[in-house]
């Protein structure tokens, strides 16, 4: 049977064919639906949202290595917060497949960056396979799953927010019944202490020698013969525009971007006038090509910046001409940025903290759109929890009277992700700093999904609900307030009463999305 | 090879109007492909789906220059997708007006002469008002489907597989007013 399915549905199916027993996640976009269709439509796989990425890649972790096919599901930068499990569980290797599912996001059209974790393959020595359809979305998960077991290594499937949020038709199988194998102590291979982790590395290198024979000759990295004249190298949903646009060319589609297959690009190299490399982001398979000592062109007149579009590709390659019909319209066209949805309990609180005219270090979620007209009122935001320990640094920096005007403001799910060992640390090394929890009981930008403080899972089972006030004041934090920030008054007299006091404080700002159901 | 655009609003609908072009497409055999935004960018902003169905589809993107339709459920969002459009291609606008936030706040004015524009520039152009329909199929939310069913006139499915299609898309309680509405979009006029 056919059905159309987004990438995102297509991964899920895959793990769920390949017999699958356990996925975690955090919600990120572009990655959000994989862990959501799996708790919705598969319900055999045991699903959970994790407290965050690292969390999720250990849970996963420990249940290959118990004997389970396990998948840990993330945004690219998510990989950054597991790098830690990653690169380590890279060398215990696996005993169920483990698959780790990365998707980067080109364009940054949901991501405070456009970074390409095709490195993070290489860095961390663990093979990485490209679909570049929904139906290859599918397969790769399956195929993933299989390379995990044979090579007793974790495998990475990396998409993009092109492969993740795009439609196709895909063949539906049935399930694959795979028993839960026997957990086997063997601490050789499972505690990394260094006399273990010497040797393991050894291993994988030996590993590596095989998984780039399997580069080479599995026929997943294809060489389609077209005109000689032009060969393409290319990969992920680059491919799909290449064929787009120069359906005359030769072309090899990378579908294992590490190990790369050394002797499939010396033929193709070999066989072709001149050599084109076209690949989003960076020059990662063209530097890789030019080291062989091969001559190619590919970021000289393929942009290195943002997303491809099939007429970037024309373009570069063909010469194409794109005309404009709307640089002819010259009456002034309105943007229309994102914003917080009309009645969002956020803006109660960014309404107050500009009137204040504080400080305010801001973290990852809807909320960060305060950066924005009508509040602009955030300035500083990087990654997942770094809110909190930006207000310590603002402290550091200049003292106590810093803290009287700075405030951090981050958001419930992302305060269990990452803000609370940051919170540890401004009480523990004698910080006075006031952290704002914009509780609205959901991780709303990612589409509303619970998390450890909303007291449901993934599956929408009934919980343990984390207290975060409770949890406050364990770090040692005294002075914790709850309000509701629509009332406005209110709110602001606690704003200053916490940031002039001379203790940390937290305040939870309670307030429910008005998207959450 | 059709390519069709869908623009919009975040919140309008966009992605269960492409998914009922896929699926009736998917019925009657072709390829398709489709590509949507999701997560930060759809809080109130400018969204667009691509749908692309024929023998053999490659690219979830359309390329500029090359949209046969290009759907505007909002009359703005038009400009914004409007390089898209091939030079036979027709585009499809619904007339209602939402105001972003510049123009909210006073910074920058709608403009009022899209239509014009677009006609002076555009062989096919169909300006359409939705607000009766809407109030016909009883539901805001159908505005999707009412542009649907206006595109349908151009396309070659039957009434049988639109049906069929909204109907395996649609939760149950909402499949009646969701073929009312395709069957006033098929039916209302343009100007
Ligand atoms: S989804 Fe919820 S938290 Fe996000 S902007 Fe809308 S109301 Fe605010």
């Amino acid at each position: 049977m056919k059905k159309v399915l987004l990438g995102n549905e297509a991964i899920a199916r895959g793990a769920w064919e390949a017999g699958c027993h356990v996925a975690t996640s955090y919600p990120g976009t572009p990655s959000t639906e994989i862990l959501e269709t799996i708790a919705r439509e598969y319900t055999d796989i045991r699903s959970q949202w994790s407290p965050n990425e690292k969390v999720a890649l250990e849970v996963a972790a420990g249940a290959s290595i118990a004997g389970a096919r396990a998948l840990a599901s993330m945004k690219h930068v998510g990989l950054n917060v597991a790098a830690d499990p990653l690169f380590t569980f890279s060398y215990t290797g696996v005993n169920g497949g483990l698959v780790i599912l990365n998707a980067d996001d080109p364009g940054a059209w949901s991501s405070q960056n456009e970074q390409d974790n095709r490195h993070l393959a290489r860095a961390s020595k663990i093979p990485m396979i490209e679909p570049s359809s929904p139906q290859e979305a599918k397969d790769f998960t399956m195929l993933a799953f299989e390379l995990s077991e044979q090579f007793d290594r974790p495998v990475i499937v990396r998409i993009t927010t092109r492969i993740a949020h795009s439609q196709g038709i895909v063949e539906m199988g049935e399930r694959k019944n795979v028993p839960v194998r026997e957990f086997v102590r063997n601490p050789q291979k499972y505690v990394m202490i260094p006399a273990h982790a010497r040797p393991r590395h050894k291993f994988i290198e030996e590993q590596f020698i095989k998984l780039k024979e399997y580069s080479n000759k599995s026929g997943i990295n294809r060489i389609e013969w077209g005109n000689k004249k032009r060969g393409i190298i290319t990969d992920s949903v680059a491919y799909q525009y290449v064929k787009e646009t120069c359906p005359e060319d030769s072309v090899l589609k990378i579908g294992m971007v590490w190990p790369m297959p050394d002797d499939v690009i010396r033929e193709f190299a070999a066989a072709v006038g001149e050599l084109y490399v076209v690949e989003e982001l960076d020059p990662f398979i063209e530097d890789y090509v030019k080291a062989l000592g091969i001559k190619a062109v590919g970021k000289e007149i393929i942009p290195l910046l943002n997303e491809l579009t099939p007429e970037i590709v024309d373009q570069a390659l063909n010469g194409k001409k794109i005309t404009s019909l709307v640089s002819d319209y010259k009456t002034p066209i309105p943007p229309r940025p994102p914003a917080l949805c009309q009645g969002c309990p956020h803006g109660f609180v960014f309404n107050v903290l500009k009137k204040l005219d504080l400080n305010v270090n801001g973290d990852i979620g809807c909320y960060t759109l305060a950066v924005l007209p009508p509040y602009s009122a955030m300035h500083t935001q990087g990654c997942m929890g770094a809110s909190i320990g930006m207000t310590l640094g603002f402290e550091k920096a200049h003292g106590e009277e810093m803290a009287r005007k700075t405030v951090a403001v981050i958001g419930d799910s992302t305060f269990v992700h990452s803000g609370i060992t940051p919170l540890i640390d401004l009480v523990y090394n004698r910080g006075t700093g006031t952290v704002i929890i914009l509780d609205n009981r959901s991780t709303a930008m990612t589409g509303h999904q619970d998390h450890p403080a909303t007291g449901k899972t993934a599956n929408g089972e009934e919980t343990h609900e984390l207290d975060l006030e409770l949890l406050a004041r364990a770090c040692g934090v005294k002075r914790v307030v709850k309000v509701d920030p629509k009332n406005t008054e209110e709110f602001e007299r606690v704003v200053r009463e916490e940031t002039a006091a001379r203790e940390p404080s937290v305040i939870i700002s309670l307030r429910k999305c008005i998207l959450k159901k | 090879m059709v390519n069709v655009i869908f623009a919009g609003v975040g919140g309008q609908g966009v992605i269960l109007a492409s998914k009922v072009l896929m699926e009736v497409a998917k019925d009657r055999g072709y390829d398709v492909k489709e590509s949507e935004v999701h997560g930060m960018a759809q809080r109130g902003g400018s969204v667009e789906c691509n749908v692309r169905y024929g023998e053999k589809v490659y690219s979830p993107l359309i390329e500029k220059g090359t949209a046969d339709y290009v759907v505007s459920l909002e009359e703005l969002e038009i400009l914004r997708k409007i390089d898209y459009l091939s030079p036979d291609g027709a585009v499809i606008v619904n007339r209602e007006k939402i105001d972003p936030a510049p123009v909210q706040t006073g910074a920058m004015s709608y403009p009022n002469d899209i239509q014009e524009w677009i006609k002076s520039r555009v062989k096919q152009a169909h300006f359409v008002d939705t607000v009766g329909a809407l109030k016909e199929a009883g539901s805001k939310k159908a505005l999707n489907i009412v542009m649907l069913g206006f595109l349908s006139r151009f396309l070659e499915f039957t009434d049988e597989q639109w049906e069929k299609a909204i109907k395996s898309l649609v939760k149950e309680k909402f499949v009646e007013m969701n073929l009312k509405a395709f069957k006033l979009g098929r039916e209302m006029k343009s100007s």
